[in-house]
């Protein structure tokens, strides 16, 4: 029984990890309307940010904020510089560029930090609670913590703010947005900036578990998708408890289902996402679109 | 979307495969009626890029992509040419011309870059081809052609047990020697070790393993537990919770880098479960080591065949005192204590005495050396480490030395274990 809760509690912080990618994934669709494949890829790039201030010797928190305000200022410069041109294309189109872009980012990384792995500390004490045959190590609350107070910031934007309703008109609607006064260009820029800034921090969390190297978020991408899934594109809440979900099950799955194993276990988020785009498209916390007739 | 640009990729490759599979017989007529052929008993065999003077070689790296660290190698072995072309005046009067190309990892485009060497460049051999995707990829064509394809830079089993490719060999142990040494390691040490394993789910991984389980049949050392991940799983924790749960007292580490780099961490963070950890050598290097920290890793074992750089026990050895200092002089904006130069310099000089060896100046002739090796010392190498191959042996390097890490760096122990006479000859 205790081995069983342990592999829960190791299920949730590997799904914590991926709740801290969709919640980018998230925060780019809430903004723009589409799903950004290059997410992970910025998310390790702003990693190598961070490894490169520490490396010139500042220290891990005045890195952590240097990171997200370049992080920042770099997802509205890529906004401007290389979506703006296709603002406005179908859909589809700018997806297979924010697809470019994953390859370009990872192959700059490689280039700039080559492909060898670093290590980046870790900003939580490495020993873990124990209580009743169960380990909970201070990482994975650390994480969790982290991931709740992203979550919750990101629920009052959506909500509770002028800029958030602003965002879900211009996600919705452009045309119509600009027509009320909403300056659709800048919002975009905001959508990357903030989504960069989130990623960034789900970069800085995982780097220190799965150690910094280009190709690092290429997996979490696809258990942060299936997370976003889940939950729902347009809802925080629901891309932390997707996040939470899909670690548990991959986990459990991992570990408990003799013909998964190790060797499947890759397959779980995408039998999810396949089984909730059938079932229940919106996702589990998400608003099904309406089409006026 | 990462994994259909994967299958897209894998799909291109195949396509390529066969596209060169179809042209390379018409291929052929041009490339060996344009060059001479030898004399004497050397008569009728192919002399493309060789003459009395020189000898032009290709090699296919990948200079760039994820993979890019090995393309170190070709600059220890760009060194190595330039060092016995000025002063040895190259090999038997032949002045090496040593061309090296990109190919990213990618097979297609190993594939590509192998029919420009031979059909283009007119290269006489193809010295190194690096990895088991890129190798694979093309060995089919080197040997349609008749090019030697010299001491790929992969451990994969198949270079020396398959027959239907005379013209390709490899030149590291393969992935079974390596796991036979770990066998006869443990039969000594621990002769009741329960092993735990974990693997990459691919060639390498099950080449590893399958040749572990087969040298520890007979003795009784089990195999406790076994975890494969894929390369594309973010993080091996999961697999190595499970290989604790069985309590093993041996851990065989068969990754690449990363997760070999996650696997000695996931290690050192679990405190209750305290194995002997192995590492293969893929994941050896002290760049996989020094992520993890020092103090985590003491006492790993792993194994090795050449000589590292990096040991003081080398200092006054005179060929690496060769190496530093034609390394300085001949590639100076190289770090001569990186390994790979080192194994280029190794599987260079390797190539100058099979070359050397060779009855006839022809590729037929190097074809033949490369399975006619016997006891070939190359200073490089361990002492006690000799290529050795014959007509039905095509594994020049069976024999490696364990080591263990201590402080910042490897340490030699015990003897050199030559696996071929420890378990016989390898057979499919």
């Amino acid at each position: 029984m205790a081995g069983f809760l342990q592999e829960i509690v190791e299920g949730l912080g590997a799904g914590a990890i991926y709740a801290s990618l969709a919640l980018a994934l998230v925060l780019i669709y809430q903004f723009t309307g589409i799903v950004n494949f290059a997410q992970g890829e910025l998310a390790m790039f702003s990693a190598y940010i961070a490894w490169q201030f520490m490396a010139a010797g500042l220290p891990f928190w005045l890195a952590l904020v240097l990171t997200l305000a370049v992080s920042f200022v770099g997802g509205m410069l890529i906004e401007r510089v290389v979506i703006r041109p296709v603002e406005g294309a179908p859909e589809l189109t700018v997806v297979i560029v924010t697809v470019g872009l994953f390859i370009f980012v990872n192959a700059a990384a490689g280039w700039i930090w080559s492909f060898l792995i670093k290590d980046f500390p870790n900003p939580f004490p490495g020993g873990a609670i124990e209580a009743g045959g169960l380990s909970l190590g201070y990482s994975t609350l650390g994480i969790m913590a982290v991931v709740g107070v992203v979550m919750g910031l990101l629920y009052l934007l959506f909500q509770h703010t002028k800029v958030g309703l602003g965002m879900r008109a211009v996600a919705s609607n452009p045309s119509s947005a600009r027509l009320v006064g909403i300056r659709v260009g800048w919002t975009l820029a905001l959508g990357w900036g903030l989504a960069a800034t989130v990623g960034a921090v789900s970069g800085i969390l995982v780097a220190p578990l799965l150690f910094l190297e280009p190709n690092m978020m290429g997996g979490v991408l696809i258990y942060a998708f299936a997370a976003a899934t889940l939950g729902g594109f347009d809802s925080p809440v629901g891309a932390v408890v997707g996040g939470l979900v899909v670690g548990v099950a991959e986990t459990l799955a991992g570990a408990y289902v003799g013909f998964i194993g190790s060797d499947l276990k890759v397959g779980v988020p995408l039998v999810i996402i396949l089984f909730i785009l059938l079932l229940r498209p919106q996702g589990l916390f998400g608003r099904a679109a309406v089409e006026r007739a | 979307m990462r994994v259909s640009a994967i299958g897209c990729t894998a799909v291109t490759a195949s396509l390529l495969v066969a596209l060169a599979a179809c042209g390379g017989r018409e291929a052929a007529a041009p490339s060996t009626a344009a060059s001479g052929s030898g004399s004497g008993e050397c008569q009728g065999q192919q002399t493309t890029g060789i003459t009395d003077t020189s000898i032009k070689l290709g090699g296919i790296y990948p200079l760039s992509g994820p993979a890019s660290a090995y393309g170190d190698i070709p600059k220890g072995i760009k060194a190595y040419f330039d060092y016995i072309n000025a002063e040895k005046n190259g090999i038997g009067g032949r002045k090496v011309e040593f061309v090296v190309r990109d190919d990213g990892y990618q097979p297609p485009k190993a594939v590509e870059e192998a029919r420009r060497l031979v059909e283009q460049e007119q290269v006489f051999a193809l010295f190194q081809t690096l990895g088991t995707p890129s190798t694979t990829a093309t060995w089919d064509y080197t040997n349609q052609q008749k090019v030697p394809q010299v001491f790929v830079a992969t451990g994969a089993s198949k270079w020396g047990s398959d027959t239907a490719h005379p013209w390709t060999i490899g030149w590291q142990p393969n992935y079974i020697s390596e796991a036979r040494v770990y066998a006869q390691y443990l039969k000594q040490e621990r002769p009741d070790a329960k092993v735990a394993v974990l693997y990459q789910n691919d060639d390498f991984g099950k080449d590893l393993l399958g040749g572990f389980k087969k040298a520890i049949e007979g003795s009784k050392i089990t195999v406790a537990a076994e975890q494969s991940y894929e390369v594309s799983d973010p993080s091996v924790d999961p697999q190595m919770r499970n290989l604790a749960g069985s309590k093993a007292d041996v851990l065989l580490n068969i990754t690449t880098p990363k997760f070999g780099s996650q696997a000695l961490a996931a290690d050192a963070k679990n405190t209750s479960w305290n194995p002997l950890h192995i590492v293969n050598n893929v994941a050896a290097s002290i760049t996989v080591l020094k992520p993890v920290g020092f103090p985590n890793v003491q006492g790993v074992v792993s194994s090795t065949y050449y000589k590292d750089p990096n040991d003081p026990k080398w200092k006054d050895d005179p060929e690496m005192m060769l190496y530093y200092a034609k390394m300085k002089q001949y590639a100076p904006d190289a770090d001569p204590t990186v390994p790979y130069h080192t194994f280029g310099w190794a599987v260079a000089s390797s190539f100058h005495k099979a070359m050397e060896a060779a009855k006839c100046p022809t590729r037929e002739g190097l074809r033949d050396a490369m399975r006619a090796l016997q006891n070939v010392q190359v200073d490089m190498l361990l002492p006690g480490v000799t290529l050795n191959t014959a007509a039905d042996d095509g594994f020049p390097i069976e024999s490696m030395q364990l080591m263990k890490f201590q402080g910042e760096r490897w340490e030699l122990f015990g003897d050199v274990i030559d696996t071929r006479k420890e378990f016989g000859p390898l057979t499919n």
